[in-house]
């Protein structure tokens, strides 16, 4: 008999930063509630995320807007061929975001924002069939984003700002299919990071056509996340007597980049009353080839083959001043799945999806309003497969159905001086 | 607009109370059937493999593993009810093998693990504690009996512990068998099954193959009761014993499925060790030939007076060279020639499987004192180490007789048939799951490789869990198409492999 070779193959397999399936824009109630639009729109401070160009218009000396929301999403997952029914509990997601904007002077405008573009938990039962790919997975990013407005015409305003990325991840899988240790416990890795730290920037322009046209335009660039050694911590469980000596815990390497984003879009106003917004968002995901994790022990380089498509959102909204007191606002949009055909991981159950939103602004005085959105997010079932996990060198499949949808309601304030 | 906010805050709320449902969920009833069987009560019938042995013995969590008991976990879905099998709660070790009167009974040690720090397998370290006269008296839905053979399901005594010192009774029904002269059929049968699983017939041929050969072919002698252990069972007697079982089973007119016998080279068993597993240099080579020179010129005296045949002496003639080298064994097929001096010796060819223990034993020293007697060089292999072609031919021969009558009683019956014959025989070249995990029949070799993907347990001849679980697969498939049910299927890649200990 050979030696025995105490390695195993650790697919770790995330989408970490983009998953539980949801990259829920949820930068501003107000946005939201009108599809997620926002390039071509000047309402609050929430411009700092969706077009730094356009703070420099705001109305007012200082816009604050403050807000959070409660995402409650759902995924279920079936294998008629083998039997499998297994619903992914995930906890409570609670994004959050807060901009501040201050008028230096008619043409030159100041701001901060801070908000959680991304941000998931998904949680299948533990030791369900896909285990190998996820158990669970928790992760958060928090941008911080410096801005400056300028006006360079009447018409034309240009923005834009560094932005600073802290991140944190938490994700457990089984090492293998079968693996466990004597007492039958399936052998597991977790991974744990935080105060992962990258730089960014967005950058936006604002053509202000005519009083009721607008025409906006916002870049947001890739930022890759980097988890260097020493900065997380690789934890393996459950391992067998004979092979935990080759699987000491430690630490692990990974980069995770976050695509980048560009929009445009237009919005205009009927009426005094009315303003439509459209924005057309593609993000470049095809940044996203492969996951790979390097471990060191026995767990070695973990290669997660990924290969992202660039995809596209397709949003419309409006807001309705029904009184002085209230504005209410409605919107959709359709949000291209990135993910190819057998590239459909289990941490990742982010099949295209239609997005309804609604919401309402209700001003309690000149200074203070209260922001309130919903967005549903509706997925058709999918028939799809992740074909890329290897076992003894070769690819395996785990598919079946998935069907998903998330429920966000959030709330919010807006101030304005 | 206060009845605006009534409408969001309702609008809401349904949302929040919709969770994602499919438009077929699994879990709705009727999305399985049982087709045209009824799965209610589920009876397994057979040997070892219907038992759930592996790793040489049946320990409390490899039997969780039996292929009935996967197929049972799978017929839930399709109308199944309760499969209870013998009880192993007395197994506190989780280790197997058999104590008799509190003594370890021979022949049954505890299961092979692998030893890290060797790196072999060997019995797991700890004492049995699964006591033979602890009798449960039980008739369970998993009536598989280790080592049974075809006619000893039919046979009275074969349960009664005082036939165990004359070696008429076998420990594992002793431990279950409803009454001393309970036959396994009788006990099964007892339960009313609806539906049934058999498959024997496996130790009617393989006791004889991995003795080496060391049993006698029956074929042609009806009377059972004169075979030996290793013996080869005669077809006819098989047939029709295989056709009274199917009776018994078929009385109340349940369905079943039954499996042909796969070959003795599906199993890691025979196709271990290589026919030429000794290296040598070509100064040994040519210091063992000359030790060999006076019996291949004693070939050459037999051939020259018509003794032997010139191919005969030609493949009896030892011939060590540089490199990989077969090894010398005793053939009792040969033309006898000890009355001249010359025994029957030959090197081994591509057509001769050497057994898996013989990897133990190849290259040792028959004498310690004397660095000549290597086992298989100086001092040629005994029959029982190797199954010869002959041997094999005659291992095939009853094989296909028995898969013959097999398949005609099953037919007859209108019972599904697992051709596990040809599906085992997948193995050898490599049998793809629809998860895209190709198996093969390679014994566990110690890479991370095996650990992921070996499918026979140590003892080279009963699958682990993860081969179980490849054998419940095929059952269901052939079930669903014969029956036209739709039970659901079992991935093979979940369940597990070799047991790795750090010491032993």
């Amino acid at each position: 008999m050979k030696k025995l070779l105490l390695v195993l193959t650790i697919a770790l397999s995330a989408s970490v930063m983009y998953a539980g399936g949801y990259r829920v824009g949820v930068q501003g109630h107000k946005q939201l509630a009108m599809g997620h639009t926002g390039v071509a729109v000047v309402t609050s401070a929430e411009s700092a995320f969706f077009n730094p160009a356009g703070l420099v218009y705001l109305d007012g000396k200082l816009n604050v807007s403050l807000g959070a929301a409660a995402v409650l999403s759902n995924t279920v997952y079936q294998n008629r061929e083998f039997g499998y029914s297994r619903k992914a509990d995930n906890p409570l997601g609670t994004p959050f975001y807060a901009y501040g904007a201050y008028k230096i002077n008619d043409w030159l405008s100041a701001g901060i924002a801070v908000y959680t573009p991304y941000g998931s938990r998904v949680e299948w039962p533990t030791d369900w069939e896909g285990s190998h790919l996820v158990n669970e997975i928790e992760l958060s990013a928090i941008f911080v984003q410096p801005t400056l407005s300028i006006k360079v015409t009447d018409k034309l305003s240009i923005g834009g700002g560094p932005i600073y990325v802290t991140g944190a991840v938490n994700f457990n899988r089984n090492l293998s299919r079968s693996l466990t240790d004597e007492a039958g416990n399936r052998s597991n890795v977790t991974i744990d990071a935080s105060g992962i730290n990258a730089w960014g920037y967005s950058v936006g322009a604002m053509f202000r056509a005519t009083d009721d046209i607008t025409l906006g335009f916002n870049y947001r660039s890739k930022i890759d996340m980097e988890v260097e050694r020493g900065d997380g911590t690789a934890d393996f469980e459950n391992l067998p007597g004979a092979l935990a000596g080759s699987f000491p815990d430690g630490d692990f390497t990974a980069t995770l980049p976050l695509p980048a984003e560009l929009t445009f879009g237009a919005s205009f106003k009927p009426s005094d009353k009315w303003l439509i917004a459209f924005d057309y968002t593609r993000t470049f995901w095809d940044a996203y080839k492969s996951l790979d994790v390097q471990f060191f022990n026995a767990a070695g380089l973990s290669r997660n083959p990924r290969n992202y498509k660039n995809s596209s959102i397709y949003k419309i909204g409006a807001q309705y001043e029904a009184t002085q007191k209230v504005t209410v606002r409605a919107g959709f949009y359709f949000d291209e799945s990135p993910i190819r055909d057998g590239y459909f991981a289990p941490e990742t159950p982010r099949p295209d999806s239609v997005n309804f939103t609604a919401g309402l602004s209700y001003n309690l005085n000149s200074k203070w309003a209260i922001d309130a959105s919903i967005l549903y997010v509706h997925s058709n079932e999918i028939q799809n497969s992740y074909d890329y996990y290897r076992e003894a060198g070769q690819p395996l499949s785990f598919g079946g159905e998935y069907k998903s949808n998330a429920i966000v309601a959030g709330i919010g304030v807006s101030y304005k001086l | 607009m206060k009845n605006n906010i009534k409408y969001l805050a309702v609008l809401a709320l349904g949302l929040f109370a919709c969770e994602p449902e499919f438009d077929n969920p699994i879990e709705e009833s009727g999305t399985y059937s049982s087709g045209s069987a009824n799965l209610s009560t589920y009876v397994a019938v057979g040997n070892s493999l219907t038992a759930g042995y592996m790793d040489g013995t049946v320990f409390r969590s490899g039997q969780q593993n039996s292929f009935p008991n996967i197929m049972a976990a799978q017929f839930a879905y399709a109308g199944g009810g309760e499969f209870t099998q013998p009880s192993y709660e007395d197994d506190v070790n989780n280790a197997g093998g058999f104590l008799l009167q509190g003594n370890p009974l021979p022949g049954f040690g505890t299961r092979l693990v692998i030893d890290a720090s060797q790196g072999r397998p060997e019995n797991l370290n700890v004492t049995s504690t699964v006591e033979v006269s602890n009798l449960q008296a039980t008739a369970y839905n998993n009536m598989g009996v280790p080592g049974a053979k075809s006619f000893h399901l039919g046979a009275p005594g074969y349960g009664n512990i005082a036939n165990l010192a004359i070696g008429a009774a076998n420990p594992y029904f002793v431990r279950h068998a409803t009454s001393p002269n309970a036959t396994v059929i009788e006990d099964a049968v007892s339960l009313n099954p609806t539906f049934f699983s058999l498959w024997i017939g496996n130790n009617d041929i393989l006791s004889f193959a991995t003795s080496g050969g060391a049993g006698v072919n029956q074929t042609g002698n009806p009377n059972v009761l004169s075979y030996g252990q290793n013996d080869i069972t005669d077809p006819g007697v098989f047939a029709f014993t295989y056709q009274s079982l199917v009776d018994a089973l078929t009385a109340n007119g349940a369905k079943g499925v039954v499996a042909t016998l796969p070959d003795v080279t599906s199993i890691p068993y025979f196709t271990t060790v290589p026919y030429n597993p000794i290296p040598m240099d070509a100064q040994t080579a040519a210091f063992v030939n000359n030790a060999y020179a006076a019996y291949n010129g004693g070939l050459q005296f037999a051939a020259a007076n018509n003794l032997i045949t010139a191919e005969e002496a030609a493949q009896r003639t030892i011939q060590f060279t540089a490199g990989q080298n077969a090894v010398v064994i005793v053939d009792e097929d040969l033309t006898n020639l000890n009355g001249f001096g010359i025994p029957s010796y030959r090197m081994t060819t591509a057509d001769d499987l050497l057994i898996l223990p013989s990897s133990g034993f190849i290259g040792t020293l028959a004498n310690p004192a004397d660095p000549t007697s290597v086992n298989g060089v100086g001092v040629p292999l005994a029959d029982n180490w190797v199954l010869t072609t002959t041997e094999i031919q005659m291992v095939r021969t009853a094989r296909t007789a028995y898969n013959n009558a097999i398949v005609s009683i099953a037919q007859a019956n209108d019972l599904a048939i697992a051709d596990m014959a040809t599906k085992l025989e997948e193995l050898v070249s490599g049998l793809r799951t629809s998860d895209g995990q190709i198996y093969t029949n390679n014994y566990f070799n110690g890479s991370s490789d095996a650990v992921a993907t070996a499918v026979f347990s140590l003892d080279g001849v009963h699958p682990n869990a993860r081969g179980y679980a490849i054998v419940a697969d095929e059952f269901i498939r052939v079930i669903n198409e014969k029956y036209g049910a739709e039970i659901p299927r079992v991935t093979a890649g979940y369940y597990p492999g070799v047991t790795i200990v750090p010491t032993n």
